[in-house]
């Protein structure tokens, strides 16, 4: 007792305390993570075990519009064979669950229960009830293995008249619109084409190959990372803003060189 | 050697070329002609150097480009499009962007160039018509100014098809729907124009032609006339001090408008080159290759042309068919109309003005645009309907950036193409005669000096001092709008006799009656209102508070 007492004064007393506190800290947090490891990854080996909880997660967040077995309403289809890639496209990209009925459901910050796991549950659960497309792998969407200039034409042939020559978007009738692509993941982009969400056809494999699907990925993450050789890019939405360019910034650069270089005046004597 | 010789070699070149050309003499009647001051003045010549940028970046382009329709497949440095089919113009003018030195810049330059080119026709032509330069003795520049306007717009249309990309295929291809939609000659103007079945091979290379040889050849006289015209007759000049409808107030033609003139040149180049270096125009690169069957979403044409697009996305569905024959309404009103209606207006509108006013004195002072209000309201009501039509061809993008349906803007569009320069034409000639009165005000009982003064009597007044003389020259230098002879009388020309020949009948009155609405004096600048209390002078040595 009296060696410890003496010893609490010694210099090295506050290292070997902090080592011990630190130590302590990071054995009682090894402890609990891997309990909660070993809790996720129990529920992740049964794929019965997702359908529950993907259940559990449709009827907290979805069933209200959906239908309490995702039988549909006069206010939103049914999910009955709509599959995995549907759900993955609109819950990972933010548009379901829809915060308020308007003409389309735009992209948004998903809600903070949506996560990898989650998403992969409630798909479970949507696929469990009839089928429908799956999410792809990801060698099948990597942008790296297509062919961007035969991604190109397929583009201009199939997209651009809603989503504009290169993906910045467009209107469509009556408050819908086609978004732009500047956000959209190789997995959304493909999940949009097998599954057409909301005012898009579908473009399924018979279409458009899987393979054709790639080159499109290629071509539109690679445009849209371009960067742009001419100077700004004014938007890439064409001729509009060009002219707003010239008007705003041409002729009124010019107009203010016009009064500056006239502010003297001669006078009459 | 004294300072006053002139040494050898300049005296003897300029004797030479003297003795052969009369220069001397051309020189030193010119050299010191007068042109006035005004910043609007200088307006015209933002398309006067664009268009010489024009020409010297469209020279380089032609060194490059390829104007053939023939199919290759592409091999430069743009690696997305590598190895797919397009034509061998959009392979050049895809060349000329990445693998020639300066190409893309110059391309730029061109094409920026072109929109200050007639952005600087419109302006010039919107101050010369706001300030009724057009009136005699200068109507004949002005149409040499319309038909200028015109062929500018299809000198636009014809370059923005030359590098076949998918963005101008669609020009191309609306121009060939409104060339069909032509009752009984349109099938044959197609054939003719595209060489066959559109697209066919040759209508680029018939474009080229169009493009760089004849209506350049045709701007480039016709601007020459124009300035010819304008330097004979002497440039306006605003109402001011000294400013008669005899003289012309302002700096000598050398040295002070020289410099000015050339300082412009380099801000419209500087201008120009800034935009090309800085911002990206029709990045053909990104449209593709044209084929008749892609099309983009926002396929817009450049802004000149908005407004026909406006047009056309305005119109219902409208055809008549009659034994056999289509006669698409819905193309041929939106593609003749508004153009007829903008382009024969500003031509015949000088000569209307005359008819109507009677008037056919010389003007050389510039109106100040308050001061003809009917003027200046219908100048503002064409300038809504074309600024609606003009808006409604970007519907979609608008309707994308702001999130409005795009049924709504048409909706709305529809109306307001009709309601718009209504509204403008009203509130227009209110603000003119607003501006009247303020100006009436500033003569009659001066500017507010800011100086509260008491009186013996305990009442507070603002102090007013008479205007600067500089300011009540340009205010005085007001005339009213010409009326015809027996128009200005209470019961038009029949209350003093038999009215003139030419004003009986139905248009003779008319004529009465609109000349009466559109000239006389609205408000009298010395409404002959005495002055109050309220409108003593300091300043001028006089203090009139107590003498009312």
């Amino acid at each position: 007792m009296t060696r410890i007492t003496a010893g609490r004064r010694h210099p090295l007393a506050r290292y070997a305390v902090l080592l011990l506190a630190l130590g302590l800290l990071g054995g009682i947090y090894t402890f609990v993570a891997s309990t909660t490891g070993r809790a996720d990854a129990s529920i992740a080996a049964g794929r019965a075990d997702d359908v529950a909880e993907g259940k559990k997660l449709f009827q907290q967040s979805c069933a209200s519009c959906h239908g309490f077995n995702a039988e549909g309403s006069n206010v939103a289809p049914s999910l009955v064979g709509v599959g995995a890639a549907a759900v993955d496209f609109q819950v990972s990209s933010g548009r379901m669950p829809l915060a308020r009925p308007e003409a389309q459901a735009p992209r948004k910050p998903p809600p903070p229960w949506v996560n990898e796991t989650t998403i992969r549950q409630l798909s479970a659960y949507v696929e469990s009830l009839g089928g429908g497309p799956t999410v792809p792998a990801a060698e099948q969407v990597d942008p790296a293995k297509g062919d961007p200039a035969k991604g190109g034409e397929l583009f201009r042939a199939n997209c651009i008249q809603c989503h504009n020559f290169v993906g910045a978007g467009g209107a469509l009738t009556r408050g819908k619109y086609a978004p732009n692509l500047t956000e959209s993941t190789p997995t959304q982009i493909y999940e949009a084409m097998i599954t057409g969400p909301q005012a898009m056809p579908v473009f399924n494999d018979s279409i458009i190959t899987p393979e054709q699907k790639r080159d499109m990925i290629a071509y539109i993450t690679g445009v849209r990372s371009q960067v742009d050789p001419g100077g700004a890019g004014l938007g890439r939405i064409g001729p509009v803003t060009e002219g707003l360019t010239a008007w705003i910034v041409g002729l009124s650069l010019l107009v203010l060189a016009a009064i500056w270089i006239t502010a003297k005046k001669r006078q009459a004597k | 050697m004294s300072i006053t010789t002139v040494p050898k070699p300049i005296a003897g070149t300029s004797s030479f070329l003297d003795d052969r050309l009369g220069a001397g003499n051309f020189l030193k009647r010119n050299l010191r002609k007068i042109f006035p001051d005004h910043w609007s003045f200088l307006l015209g010549e933002i398309a006067l150097y664009s268009f010489i940028v024009l020409l010297l970046t469209g020279t380089f382009l032609t060194f490059f480009f390829k104007p053939s329709m023939g199919e290759v497949p592409y091999e430069g440095s743009y690696e997305p499009l590598k190895g797919i089919m397009m034509s061998e113009a959009y392979a050049s003018s895809l060349h000329i962007s990445f693998d020639v030195r300066g190409g893309l810049l110059m391309r730029q330059m061109h094409h920026w160039a072109a929109l200050l080119f007639v952005g600087g026709m419109m302006v010039h032509a919107l101050r010369v018509f706001f300030t009724g330069a057009y009136r005699k003795p200068r109507e004949l520049n002005w149409l040499i100014g319309v038909l200028l306007l015109t062929l500018a717009l299809f000198e636009g249309l014809t370059g923005y098809s030359l590098p076949d990309d998918l963005l101008s295929g669609a020009g191309l291809r609306i121009t060939e729907g409104v060339a069909i939609s032509l009752p009984l000659v349109g099938t044959w103007i197609t054939f003719f124009l595209f060489g066959g079945e559109y697209p066919g091979e040759d209508v680029i290379s018939r474009f080229y032609s169009l493009h760089i040889l004849l209506i350049p050849g045709i701007l480039l006289a016709l601007i020459t006339a124009h300035m010819i015209l304008m330097w004979v007759q002497k440039h306006t000049q605003m109402p001011g001090k000294g400013r008669t409808n005899e003289n012309v107030v302002g700096a000598p033609f050398y040295p002070a408008f020289m410099v000015k003139a050339g300082a412009y040149f380099m801000f419209t180049f500087g201008v120009i080159a800034l935009l090309g270096a800085f911002a990206q125009i029709n990045p053909i690169w990104l449209f593709g290759p044209y084929t008749p069957a892609d099309i983009s979403a926002g396929s817009q044409p450049d802004f000149y042309m908005g407004f026909l697009e406006g047009s056309l996305r305005l119109m219902p569905p409208w055809e008549i068919n009659i034994a056999g024959f289509t006669l698409p309404m819905s193309v041929l009103i939106p593609a003749l109309v508004p153009m007829g209606i903008i382009m024969t207006g500003l031509a015949l509108y000088p000569f209307i003005e005359q008819w109507v006013t009677g008037d056919r004195s010389e003007h050389h002072i510039a109106d100040r645009p308050r001061n003809n209000p009917h003027r200046t309201s219908i100048g503002m009501a064409a300038v809504t309907f074309y600024g609606v039509l003009w808006l409604l061809g970007a519907n979609d993008e608008l309707a994308s950036f702001f999130h409005i349906s795009l049924n709504a803007t048409t909706y709305v569009g529809r109306v307001m193409v009709f309601l718009g320069p209504a509204i403008a034409y009203y509130v227009t000639y209110r603000v003119c005669l607003g501006l009247q009165r303020s100006d009436a005000a500033v003569i009659g009982h001066g500017v507010e000096s800011g100086v509260i003064k008491r009186l013996p009597n305990g009442e507070y007044i603002e102090v007013h001092v008479p205007p600067n003389p500089a300011i009540e020259a340009h205010v005085r230098g007001k005339a009213p709008v010409p009326m015809l002879p027996g128009a200005d009388g209470d019961g038009g020309g029949e209350r003093d006799g038999v009215p003139p020949k030419q004003l009986r009948g139905p248009l003779g009155r008319l004529r009465v009656k609109m000349s009466r609405a559109y000239g006389g004096e609205k408000i009298p600048l010395d409404d002959g209102h005495g002055h109050g209390e309220e409108h003593a002078a300091i300043g001028s040595g006089e203090d009139r508070s107590l003498t009312h």
